[in-house]
């Protein structure tokens, strides 16, 4: 069963006097559960097609499925619950609301879908013994470090344990310690919970966690490597 | 409703979050409440003060004439109702007060100046409640019956009339044949009231006194009645109505007095036009407030969208915050216009612009009225016009497309 499916996708922007494609006719098959790791240069169009497949942002034309449900029609409201149920986002910078703690903006998700506080509570409590960040609680994201504050956003993305974590650079802001502590994290949520990862990334050592290496260039996918098969 | 803890926290966070600007527009919230609240009750207190002064003067609440004696206050124009029948039916209706008394003009003299009046002659006991005359502060001693044989003056009546307790003069007024009525009368006391316009132009003498100087047996010109409240007197009023039939005209206190009445419903709006004006002053500030708590954060709530929370609840945060502004500065301001009136309850001298008052029917010294019906105005109306003009930007921040306001620069 397919997790996401994008068909002949485009997205144009304009800069300028200039039209810059950022998706060109880009189609892309991702299974329930794999691990996809999207590398391109700067400007090859990986984050435009997560938030795409997030529904953060409408393509020009072509269709965008989660699961059975095609998105690219949807209003903005049955896009934030479909991001709110499905979803988990790590983006790669200004992830945290600022006057929440850090365990707030855990429970920030959570609190939306209606969880309730002692669940919320024990659940958020536990995603930051995980990530490493016992005792932080109470901290506010301008007093945590950028390396903190990233692990905040992934808790966040993951603890309520959605179909669907899509992450933008979420290593970049990270030393290769915690970032391989990360990964680790991912790949365990993708082994036992199924968890579909695309991972937007240009750190070649988020590479060896994938299962599946997709190179963008110009908007479209010019290499696609099942690294199991390989 | 499951978003409201959520939406109220973020909203009282990003509130404190630049405490400067939240403070100074509190502060200006909270003197614009306050100015409101102060300003009304100081208008309200002047406003009593007139028709309580002015009921005072005898309206009572309601009214009972001849129909005709609105036009020719005469002693013509006689109630049909005699002493004894009128006690019949209101003795034990409930009322706080009531009395019937006569009264018609008349001209009093002195050895040596004349005056036009109004010659009340009353029971003292069943006025006591309804009469502007502290009978305990007059000079001398007040009327002790409806027989008493005594007249009691102003006591700038009595400068004009050049004359003093104890001296004598002659009251003149028409009999119901149209023949001269008059009488010599010791003065037994002098009265001083809030306004030197009243001591100039009532004098008091007992009732039965009177009735027999115009030969008008147990008959009357006025019955006056007294309710709990100057501003309901529907009830009284139709108890009265009630009792009588058409052969007495009944009314209650703004329509014998129509001026103090106009004043009532004229200070009503007034109160609710100083407090939109106000508020139209406030609501530049709490707009472009707004507008800067949303500018300033506009990645913030494409990131609360991208995490799935819907147009509707960022609307619902901003206006959430606009209420809590809002709710702060009105409770610092009532607290404020409750302090600042309570040094000044007991009274405010203005006998500096007291001319002024008098003309306008107010007395010297002024008694601020905090009425909780207009603080509840006045809150009521700011959060409601508080909440229309946070609708704009309100509408603005949930109007972003999330991946436009995430890469916000």
């Amino acid at each position: 069963m397919s997790a996401v499916r994008c068909v002949e996708l485009c997205k144009t922007y304009r800069q300028g006097d200039e039209d810059i494609k950022a998706l060109d006719h880009l189609s892309i098959l991702v299974e329930k559960g794999d691990f996809v790791c999207l590398m391109s240069p700067s400007g090859g169009g990986k984050t435009t097609l997560l938030n795409a497949i997030g529904g953060l942002d409408i393509p020009d034309s072509g269709e965008v499925w989660i699961a059975d449900r095609r998105i690219d029609q949807l209003s903005k409201g049955e896009l934030a619950d479909l991001r709110l149920a499905n979803i988990g986002f790590v983006f790669q910078a200004y992830n945290l609301i600022p006057v929440l703690s850090a365990q707030e903006n855990i429970e920030f998700v959570m609190q939306v879908q209606g969880v309730p506080a002692a669940e919320r509570r024990e659940k958020s409590l536990a995603i930051l013994e995980e990530v490493g960040l016992e005792g932080l609680a109470d901290r506010r994201p301008a007093e945590m470090s950028g390396g903190q504050q990233q692990r905040v956003a992934v808790a966040r993305a993951i603890v309520s344990r959605p179909q669907l974590v899509l992450a933008d650079e979420p290593t970049a802001n990270l030393d290769s310690h915690t970032s391989g502590e990360l990964m680790d994290l991912f790949t365990q949520l993708n082994e036992h919970h199924s968890t579909t990862f695309i991972i937007a990334t240009h750190d070649q050592s988020v590479m060896r966690y994938a299962k599946r290496i997709v190179r963008m260039r110009d908007g479209r996918i010019v290499e696609d490597i099942d690294q199991h098969a390989a | 409703m499951r978003m409201l803890p959520i939406l109220t926290r973020l909203a009282w966070r990003y509130l404190w979050r630049n405490h400067r600007r939240t403070l100074i527009m509190t502060g200006a919230i909270a003197i614009g409440a306050w100015a409101m609240i102060f300003m009304t009750a100081l208008s309200r207190g002047m406003v009593d003060q007139m028709i309580h002064d002015g009921i005072s003067i005898l309206p009572g609440h309601v009214q009972l004439h001849n129909p005709e004696y609105i036009d020719d206050p005469s002693i013509l124009n006689r109630v049909a109702l005699d002493d004894g029948q009128l006690a019949e039916r209101f003795d034990d209706a409930g009322f706080i007060a009531w009395a019937s008394r006569v009264k018609v003009p008349a001209i009093v003299t002195s050895e040596r100046e004349s005056r036009g009046v109004t010659l009340l002659g009353i029971d003292p006991a069943a006025e006591e409640n309804l009469s502007f005359v502290n009978y305990g502060e007059v000079e001398g001693r007040f009327l002790d019956g409806p027989d008493d044989s005594g007249i009691v003056l102003g006591a700038k009546l009595a400068n004009t009339l050049e004359t003093e307790v104890g001296k004598r003069v002659v009251l003149m007024s028409q009999d119901p044949d149209n023949d001269i009525a008059d009488r010599g009368f010791r003065v037994v006391g002098l009265f001083r009231a809030s306004m030197p316009a009243y001591e100039d132009g009532f004098v008091f003498v007992g009732k039965h006194t009177a009735q027999k100087m115009l030969r008008i047996g147990a008959a009357t010109t006025e019955v006056v009645f007294l309710g709990d409240d100057y501003r309901n007197v529907e009830p009284v009023f139709e108890k009265v109505v009630a009792a009588v039939d058409d052969s007495v005209l009944v009314r209650r206190w703004y329509e014998v007095d129509t001026y103090l009445g106009t004043m009532l419903r004229v200070m009503d709006g007034f109160v609710l036009i100083w407090v939109v004006v106000i508020f139209l002053a406030l609501s530049f500030g709490l707009v472009n407030t707004l507008v800067m708590a949303v500018f300033e954060r506009v990645r913030e709530i494409g990131l609360m969208m991208a995490l799935g929370m819907k147009p509707g609840a960022i609307l619902g945060q901003i206006i959430i915050e606009s209420m809590l502004l809002l709710a702060v500065g009105l409770a610092i301001g009532d607290l404020l216009a409750w302090l600042s009136i309570q040094p000044i309850k007991d009274g405010l001298d203005i006998s500096a612009v007291a001319k002024g008052m008098e003309m306008m029917g107010a007395s010297s010294v002024l008694y601020p009225k905090l009425y909780l019906q207009d603080v509840v105005l006045a809150n009521v109306v700011v959060m409601t016009l508080g909440f229309f003009a946070s609708l704009s930007p309100a509408w603005r921040a949930s109007r972003y497309e999330p991946v436009e306001a995430i890469t916000k620069v």
